[in-house]
């Protein structure tokens, strides 16, 4: 199952499902990668708010993302990890290092500034 | 006493299918909220242990009782390479493929219990136990 990438503005967001696969995860690393480029965006969120299990390939895979995107020139945020994975990727020695958070969407939009949300003139 | 499930671990779904399994059996065990959590990304990183380097196995979920205690035990088999230097793959960030390292050890501290026996060329058996926290 693919994972949407939406575009707004200068942004994309791609939401991560529950029972996503591990194929699933690498594709949308690739799949960010050439959309970054595509609609030259300069901000990207992956929001996780349904992901109930985060284990270390997810999060291995999150950091590949960011630090990918970051040689696209594009700035990452990971928004909604749940209380409950947050408790269980710490007890797991899993930590998100210089990656951005933020708790929702909306948070994530307005880190990334308006002139994200614009797009390159 | 209920009995015991098998599943068979191969492909990365199984992975998705034991978590989600396990977490079920969890529930009706009693356990609550972020241990349900921390039950289902042990179980994840022990699947992907199999898939990542035996290929095929399995894994058998059961409810235990003990000391008065309600809880579950999950046991992973594979008849992989085995793992040669078990003390080494239990440290933090050891990892002989792409991954983080945090497999073994990481579903080491998020169980109460971890039981390891494994032998080169025969495969690998990991059991792990956790059980419901007591009410305060």
């Amino acid at each position: 199952m693919t994972i949407p990438i939406l575009k707004q503005g200068g942004i994309l967001i791609a939401s991560v499902q529950s029972a996503v696969s591990d194929g699933d995860l690498a594709r949308l690393e690739a799949d960010l990668a050439t959309r970054v480029g595509l609609e030259r965006s300069s901000g990207v969120v992956v929001d996780v708010t349904a992901m109930d299990v985060m284990d270390s390939f997810t999060i291995r895979t999150l950091l590949e993302i960011t630090r990918v995107n970051k040689l696209r020139g594009a700035e990452t945020i990971i928004v909604g990890i749940q209380p409950d994975v947050a408790f269980s990727m710490v007890q797991l020695g899993l930590t998100l290092e210089g990656v951005r958070t933020a708790l929702d969407l909306g948070e994530a939009v307005n880190m990334l500034g308006a002139s994200h949300l614009n797009g390159h003139v | 006493m209920t009995t015991a499930t098998r599943l068979p671990i191969r492909t990365e779904h199984d992975i998705v299918a034991a978590r989600q399994h396990g977490r079920e059996l969890a529930e009706r065990t009693g356990f609550e909220g972020s241990e349900l959590t921390v039950i289902a990304t042990a179980i994840s990183e022990l699947a992907r242990n199999i898939v990542q380097y035996a290929e095929r196995g399995e894994m058998e979920f059961a409810a235990a009782t003990g000391n008065g205690r309600r809880g579950i035990v999950i046991v992973a088999t594979d008849e992989g390479p085995g793992i040669p230097d078990v003390e080494r793959a239990l440290e933090d960030g050891y990892s002989t493929s792409r991954s983080l390292g945090l497999g073994l050890p990481g579903a080491r501290r998020l169980m109460d219990e971890f039981e390891i026996s494994s032998t080169v060329g025969e495969g690998t058996t990991i059991k792990v136990t956790k059980w419901v926290s007591e009410p305060s």
